[in-house]
């Protein structure tokens, strides 16, 4: 429990570090950059070894926290007439199984959103794209941009198994036989010689328009329907955000008392960064959806 | 201070055994000094019941000042009622005022069934004591003074505040979880501290440890609140170290 909570506080900090960059970094650049951070978490082997970490401690998490409570509960089968546990605990102490269970439907909710949408529905999912206008292009231009750094036109693009970009060899047979038809004596390369849809290398996928979507804005262009719900979206994530906060408030020092470091000097420290980790790492975690929604 | 005298109500956990269904009964006590303690308090209830003719109610006891830890009561939702560090029998009639309802209930936990009315069965404690709680010494012929070995004082000290523990049972009444990990880890510091119970150390506390689950007590949750109410003030450190102790002897296990 304790092992797990603590492993599962630092990957909060983690994935907080990546969120920050949806609000801190603006502009064309900063979708580029969270992109291609977005790209390196799905791609890097250690990320994804940590990632197995990650949903293994969840999961013994869960399970734990579930097996404690029930044990526990059966360790009380008749309740007091007249209690007042107020009078010695905290409500988040005694409420930890009821917060767990509250951040496990948030999770269940935040991986449809994002996750499966992302890594595991099989419908398309929208490419990074972006327009290139004059003087840098005859006319407004939408563009791909691959994992190598390349800039490739949309137009005459194909998109195979979600990221691969290859070459519309049939657009390009029709514009040849076209030219063959204008300029009979021309010579022109004969397709059929030529590999089928050459690979022009791999896009990213656009997961900062599909956040930006989520949380209300109008990202059609890109590819994202527009969210209805932004709002609802929104204050859902507040709340859970709120609910993980109760459960650091007590879940923090309490894994330190568990792994049995209780120190006179220490203990009343260890309380105090809990309690701080509590207040900010959920709170930055709210403010950037509330930020999203705001300017949008 | 001038003795006052009180009316109170009050609502009693009566059972007839183990195995009978109990429910809340209510009373009414009139006249009630202000200058007895809970236990007298209780003791003119029975009066009062006997002169009624009807069945007194039975409640454990015995020193009658804070050192035995027979006195086991949950009064008003808090285990030894609303005082902190008093057992029920330090606890005065003077902390209650005139027209209260008293709620007076067993301790409860799976682990000590009642045995009649507010009287529970805490002879799980006893199990796990004699799982581990206990230094083995030769005392046939001549035994060592214990005093001849040197102790740091800062160590006597804490084992001595872990040895406070009389064993009541309230950190496992007001727990949420039913957890005795205080007084566990009460008696498994008192001697870890001391060169005498380091020899055993790590049986100690595994065998401990094994005895308290198979009693069927809760798990630890660390919400603090067996350390606000013990009588005796033991604090969560000694959960710590018992928790540290058995995580050692887990990996040094074989
Ligand atoms: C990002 C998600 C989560 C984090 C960072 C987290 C963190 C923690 C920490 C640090 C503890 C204290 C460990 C200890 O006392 O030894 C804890 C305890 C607990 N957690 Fe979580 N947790 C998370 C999600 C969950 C979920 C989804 C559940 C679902 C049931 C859950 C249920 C519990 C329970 C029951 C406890 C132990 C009860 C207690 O100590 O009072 N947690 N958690
Ligand atoms: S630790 Fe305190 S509350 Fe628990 S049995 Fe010992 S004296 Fe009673
Ligand atoms: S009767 Fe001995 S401690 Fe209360």
């Amino acid at each position: 429990m304790a092992l797990t909570g603590l492993f599962l506080c630092t990957f909060l900090v983690g994935h907080l570090a990546g969120n920050l960059q949806l609000v801190f970094s603006t502009g064309e650049e900063g979708k580029r950059a969270f992109n291609e951070y977005a790209y390196f978490m799905s791609h890097n082997p250690a990320i994804k070894l940590l990632s197995y970490v990650t949903y293994i401690s969840i999961l013994f998490h869960i399970v734990d926290g579930f097996m404690l409570t029930i044990q526990n509960k059966k360790a009380r089968p008749v309740g007091y007439a007249y209690n007042k546990p107020g009078a010695n605990s905290s409500i988040a102490s005694r409420n930890m199984a009821v917060l767990g269970t509250l951040i496990l439907v948030f999770l269940a909710t935040h991986m449809a959103n994002f996750w499966w949408k992302a890594k595991v529905s099989s419908e398309k999912f929208p490419l990074h794209t972006y327009t290139v206008y004059p003087p840098m292009a005859e006319r407004p231009t939408e563009m791909y941009y691959t994992v190598k750094g390349d800039a490739i036109p949309k137009e005459g693009v194909i998109v195979k198994e979600g990221t691969k970009l290859f070459i519309d060899s049939k657009m390009f047979e029709q514009q040849i036989a076209v030219m063959k038809q204008m300029n009979p004596g021309q010579q022109l390369p004969d397709m059929s010689q030529m590999n089928k849809n050459p690979e022009l290398g791999e896009g990213y996928k656009d997961l900062h328009s599909l956040v930006f979507a989520f949380f209300g804005h109008d990202k059609s262009k890109q590819g994202f329907p527009k969210n209805d719900m932004a709002l609802a979206g929104l204050i859902f994530y507040v709340i859970s955000m709120l609910v993980l906060g109760f459960h650091l408030w007590h879940g923090f020092s309490s894994a330190f008392q568990s792994l049995g470091v209780n120190h006179a000097a220490y203990t009343p420290w260890i309380k105090k960064i809990g309690y701080g980790f509590a207040i900010l790492v959920p709170g930055l975690f709210a403010l950037i959806p509330i930020v999203i929604f705001i300017t949008k | 201070m001038a003795t006052k005298f009180i009316n109170i109500n009050l609502k009693i956990w009566r059972q007839k055994n183990a195995n009978a269904k109990g429910s809340l009964e209510s009373y009414k006590l009139d006249k009630v000094s202000t200058d007895s303690s809970f236990l007298e308090m209780l003791d003119q209830l029975n009066e009062q019941l006997i002169n009624e003719q009807k069945e007194s109610i039975a409640f454990d006891h015995d020193c009658r000042e804070g050192i035995c830890g027979m006195c086991s009561l949950y009064i008003n939702g808090r285990a030894h009622g609303p005082d902190t560090g008093t057992t029920t029998c330090q606890l005065h009639m003077r902390k209650f005022n005139d027209g209260d309802t008293i709620y007076v209930e067993p301790w409860r936990s799976r682990a000590f069934p009642i045995i009649k009315d507010l009287v529970v069965d805490r002879s799980a404690f006893d199990r796990i004591q004699q799982a581990g709680g206990f230094v083995s010494v030769n005392t046939s012929g001549r035994t060592m003074d214990a005093n001849a070995i040197p102790i740091p004082k800062a160590d006597a000290d804490k084992a001595f505040e872990a040895a406070a523990c009389i064993g009541c049972g309230a950190c496992v009444a007001t727990c949420k979880n039913g957890s005795a990990l205080l007084f566990v880890g009460a008696k498994v510091s008192q001697y870890a501290l001391l060169p005498q119970g380091k020899v055993e150390a790590q049986e100690r506390v595994v065998n401990m440890v094994r005895q308290m689950d198979e009693e069927g007590f809760g798990n630890c949750t660390n919400t603090g609140a067996c350390e606000i109410e013990c009588p005796k003030g033991i604090s969560l450190e000694n959960i710590a170290r018992m928790n540290r102790e058995f995580l050692f002897a887990a990996a040094k296990s074989e």
